[in-house]
C-alpha cells in the first residue's frame, strides 16, 4: 500500500500520466466536434489506428516525424469521410457503421503494414519526436520535469483545450455546430447547412484522432505494431461521455484515464506484486466505474440520429 | 426517440433489420420480392467486398486469383477443410445469434467477445473441476457456459435499462476486462502445472463428441442449429419475441403499450449473453478442451458481421456464420500459400459491413418490393422520432 502511494506521488507517475493522457485528450477533444454535431464518435478507434500507421509510414519514408503527423491527420480525416458518408449521407445506423469502420481499419492497417514490410518479426523504427524541454519552466523542481519536458505534440494536446473551448462557445461556427447536434431541423430552418456541418465535425474528429494515433507510433514507441491503439479510441469515446460533452469535462476525463494507464505502467515497471494482467485491465475498469457513477447526463439531443429534410427523423 | 445516453435509435435508421426496408411482411404474408431483395443485398455486398479486396491484394503484388483460390480451397477443398469450416462456424452461429437477438431489440451487444470468454471460463471450470457421469457432465458444463455469458451480459443490460448507460461503450470496456481477467487466471489461479499458461484439460465426460471420425467436426453444430431454430421461434412466435421486437422498434411506445421495456431489455441481454457464452463453451468443450488466453480469433466481433450479412434473421445468421467460418479457415491457407496476412479477412469483413449498410440504405431494390403502405405504426414512429 505504501509503495502504491509512493508511485502515485512520484514525479515519474505524473510525467507518465501526462504522456499517456495526451493521445486520449487529442482524440476525445476531437470526438466532441463529432458528437456535438450529432454523430456518434465510436469510430475514433479506427481513425486513431489509421493515423498511427500513416504517421509511422510518413515518418519512415520521409525521415521527418512532422511529415508523419501530416499523413496521420490526412489518414484519420480520410477514414472519417467514409464514416461520415455512411452516417450522414447513407443515414446508416452509426453504431453498426462504426463497428464496420473499426474492423476495416484493423484490416487495412494490417495489410498495408505487412505489404510494406513483409511478414517479418523485425522491428522497423521510424524517426520519432524527441522530448523538448521548455527553457526556465523545465527547471522548476517537481513540476518542471513532470510538465515541461515532453514531445511537442504532447504540449499541443494540452494547448488544444482552450482552442476547443473558444471555437465551440465563442464563435458562430461553434454555435452552428452545436445547434446541428441539438436540433437539426431548427438549424436548417435558419439556414445552417446541416449536412456540411456534420461532415466537418466528423472530419475534424478524424484529423485529431489520426494525430493522436501518430503520437503512439512516432512519439512513444517509434514503431508500428498491429492494433497498436488497443482500445484507446474506445477509452477516448468513454471520456467524451464521462466528460458530459464539455471540453473541460472531457479533458479531465481523458487525463484521468491517462493516469490510470500510467499507473499500470509504473506498477509493472517497479515489479510490485500485482499480476500485470490485472493492471492492464485497470484503465478499462476505471472507465467503466466512472461511467456507472457519472449518472444520467444530457447528450446532444439528436446524437446518433440522421437528419432527413422531409422531417422523417 | 431517446433511449439512453449515447445512441438514439429511430425507426428510419434501423436499415438492416429484415422486413423493415423492403417489404412489410405482416398482412400480405410471404413476399418473394422482399425475400429476393433480402438475398441479393448480402450477395452484392460480399461480391463487391471481394472485388475491392482483389484490387488491394493486387497492389500488394499478389495475384488475386491465386489468393482467392487458396482461400477457396482452404475453406472447402477437401473433407478435412470443409469440416474445419463448419467447426469454425459453430461459435460464430452462437455468437451471431447473440448479436441478432439483441439487435432485434435495438440493443448493440458489442460485448460478444467478453461474454464468450466468460462462457468459456465457466464451461472450463465445470468441465475440469466437477466429477459427473457422461452426458450429465456435458450438459452441466454447457449450462455453466451459458450462465457465464449471461452474467457478463447482465451488467450492461442492467446498466442500460435502469441507469440509461450506453450499452455499446459498456460492452466494449467489458470485453477488455474479460480478456485480461482470463489472461490473469490462466497465468495464475487456474494454471495447469507445466510450461504453458493454460487451464487443465476438460474431462472426457464433458466433451462434445466428434461427429465424423478423423475430423474436428463435433456435436456443437447440431446444438448451434437447434439454437438457431429456437431463436427463430422465439422471435416470431412467442410473446417475449414480440416484446423484444416492439421494444426494439420503439422503447417509449412499448412502455405506453404496457410492456415493461426495462425488463425486456435486461431479458434480451440475458438471452444474448447466454448465446455468446455458449459460443465460448462450444469452443472449449468441442474444439480446444483447454482455456488459453486469446483463444478467440475475434469470434465476438466476427459475429457482428455475421449478423449483418444474415440480415439479423436466424437462418441468415447460420449462412453468414458458414461464410465467415470459410473465410477464416481459408485465410490461414491463403497466408501460408501467398504470404497475405490473416488480417486481410478483417479488411473484407469491414467492407462487407459497410456495403451492407450502404446497400440497405440506398435500397436498389425499391422497385422490386411491394408498394409501402403507411401504417399506424409508421405514423407513431414518425411522431416520436421528430420529438
Amino acid at each position: 500500500m505504501t509503495s502504491l502511494l509512493k508511485v502515485l506521488l512520484s514525479v515519474d507517475f505524473g510525467y507518465a500520466s501526462i504522456r499517456m493522457a495526451s493521445p486520449l485528450i487529442l482524440a476525445a477533444l476531437g470526438g466532441i466536434f463529432s458528437e456535438r454535431a450529432g454523430v456518434l464518435s465510436l469510430g475514433l478507434e479506427g481513425m486513431m489506428l489509421s493515423g498511427a500507421l500513416a504517421g509511422f509510414l510518413g515518418s519512415f519514408y520521409s525521415g521527418s516525424p512532422w511529415v508523419g503527423v501530416v499523413y496521420a491527420g490526412l489518414a484519420g480525416g480520410a477514414v472519417a469521410v467514409i464514416y461520415a458518408a455512411a452516417c450522414i449521407t447513407f443515414k446508416a445506423n452509426q453504431v453498426v457503421a462504426a463497428v464496420g469502420l473499426n474492423i476495416l481499419a484493423q484490416g487495412i492497417t494490417g495489410l498495408v503494414f505487412r505489404g510494406a514490410f513483409g511478414i517479418t518479426q523485425d522491428l522497423h523504427q521510424a524517426p520519432a519526436f524527441q522530448p523538448v524541454a521548455i527553457p526556465v519552466l523545465s527547471k522548476i523542481p517537481v513540476l518542471g520535469p513532470m510538465l515541461f519536458n515532453h514531445e511537442l505534440l504532447v504540449y499541443a494536446a494540452f494547448l488544444l483545450l482552450p482552442v476547443v473551448v473558444f471555437v465551440l462557445y465563442r464563435t458562430t461556427w461553434g454555435l452552428k455546430l452545436r445547434s446541428v447536434g441539438e436540433n437539426p431541423l431548427a438549424a436548417d430552418t435558419v439556414g445552417v447547412n446541416v449536412t456540411r456541418m456534420r461532415y466537418t465535425g466528423v472530419v475534424i474528429s478524424g484529423i485529431l484522432a489520426g494525430i493522436a494515433g501518430s503520437l503512439l507510433s512516432i512519439a512513444f514507441i517509434n514503431t508500428f505494431i498491429e492494433n497498436i491503439t488497443a482500445g484507446r479510441g474506445f477509452v477516448a469515446f468513454a471520456a467524451v461521455i464521462f466528460g458530459k460533452w464539455t471540453p473541460i469535462g472531457v479533458f479531465l476525463s481523458a487525463l484521468l484515464f491517462g493516469a490510470a494507464d500510467a499507473l499500470q505502467l509504473r506498477i509493472q515497471a517497479l515489479g510490485l506484486p500485482i499480476p500485470y494482467q490485472l493492471m492492464l485491465l485497470f484503465p478499462y475498469l476505471l472507465a467503466l466505474i466512472a461511467l456507472v457513477f457519472s449518472g444520467r447526463s444530457q447528450s446532444p439531443a439528436s446524437l446518433g440520429s440522421p437528419y432527413d429534410k422531409s422531417g422523417r427523423s | 426517440m431517446r433511449n439512453h445516453v449515447g445512441t438514439t435509435i429511430g425507426r428510419d435508421q434501423r436499415m438492416i433489420q429484415p422486413g423493415q426496408t423492403q417489404s412489410k411482411r405482416r398482412g400480405s404474408g410471404f413476399s418473394w420480392r422482399g425475400t429476393l431483395a433480402g438475398i441479393v443485398t448480402p450477395v452484392v455486398a460480399v461480391a463487391a467486398s471481394l472485388l475491392i479486396g482483389s484490387l488491394v491484394i493486387a497492389m500488394l503484388k499478389v495475384n488475386p486469383l491465386v489468393a482467392y483460390s487458396y482461400l477457396f480451397s482452404g475453406a472447402v477443398g477437401n473433407l478435412g477443410q470443409l469440416t474445419g469450416t463448419i467447426t469454425n462456424a459453430i461459435p460464430l452461429i452462437f455468437a451471431g445469434l447473440a448479436v441478432t437477438v439483441a439487435f432485434r431489440g435495438s440493443i448493440f451487444n458489442i460485448g460478444g467477445e467478453g461474454q464468450l470468454y466468460m462462457g468459456a471460463l465457466f464451461a472450463i471450470l465445470a468441465g475440469t473441476m466437477l466429477k459427473l457421469p457422461p452426458g450429465i457432465h456435458l450438459l452441466v458444463a454447457l449450462a455453466a457456459g451459458a450462465v457465464g455469458g449471461l452474467l457478463w451480459a447482465l451488467i450492461p443490460g442492467y446498466l442500460n435499462a435502469r441507469r440509461g448507460l450506453n450499452e455499446v461503450i459498456v460492452t466494449i470496456l467489458m470485453n477488455y476486462i474479460a480478456q485480461w481477467f482470463i489472461s490473469y487466471l490462466v497465468h495464475g489461479p487456474i494454471r495447469e502445472a507445466g510450461w504453458n499458461p493454460q487451464s487443465r484439460m476438460v474431462a472426457a465426460t464433458a466433451r462434445l463428441p466428434i461427429l465424423i471420425h478423423g475430423t474436428s467436426l463435433h456435436v456443437g453444430i447440431i446444438l448451434a442449429l437447434i439454437a438457431a431454430v429456437l431463436m427463430h421461434i422465439l422471435l416470431t412466435r412467442t410473446g417475449l419475441g414480440f416484446a423484444i421486437r416492439m421494444v426494439g422498434s420503439n422503447r417509449e411506445a412499448s412502455r405506453y403499450a404496457g410492456i415493461n421495456s426495462a425488463r425486456v431489455v435486461i431479458l434480451t441481454m440475458c438471452v444474448s449473453g447466454a448465446l455468446a457464452g455458449l459460443a465460448g463453451a462450444s469452443e472449449m468443450l468441442g474444439t480446444r478442451y483447454r482455456l488459453l488466453e486469446g483463444f478467440s480469433p475475434g469470434y465476438g466481433f466476427d459475429a457482428i458481421a455475421v449478423a449483418m450479412v444474415g440480415r439479423t434473421t436466424a437462418l441468415g445468421t447460420v449462412l453468414g456464420a458458414l461464410f465467415f467460418g470459410a473465410l477464416r479457415s481459408g485465410a490461414t491457407v491463403m497466408q501460408s500459400g501467398t504470404g497475405l496476412p490473416v488480417v486481410a479477412v478483417y479488411f473484407i469483413q469491414g467492407l462487407i459491413i459497410l456495403f451492407m449498410i450502404a446497400g440497405s440504405s440506398v435500397n436498389f431494390f425499391k422497385n422490386l418490393a411491394p408498394k409501402k403502405e403507411v401504417t399506424a405504426d409508421d405514423k407513431s414512429a414518425k411522431s416520436t422520432a421528430v420529438s
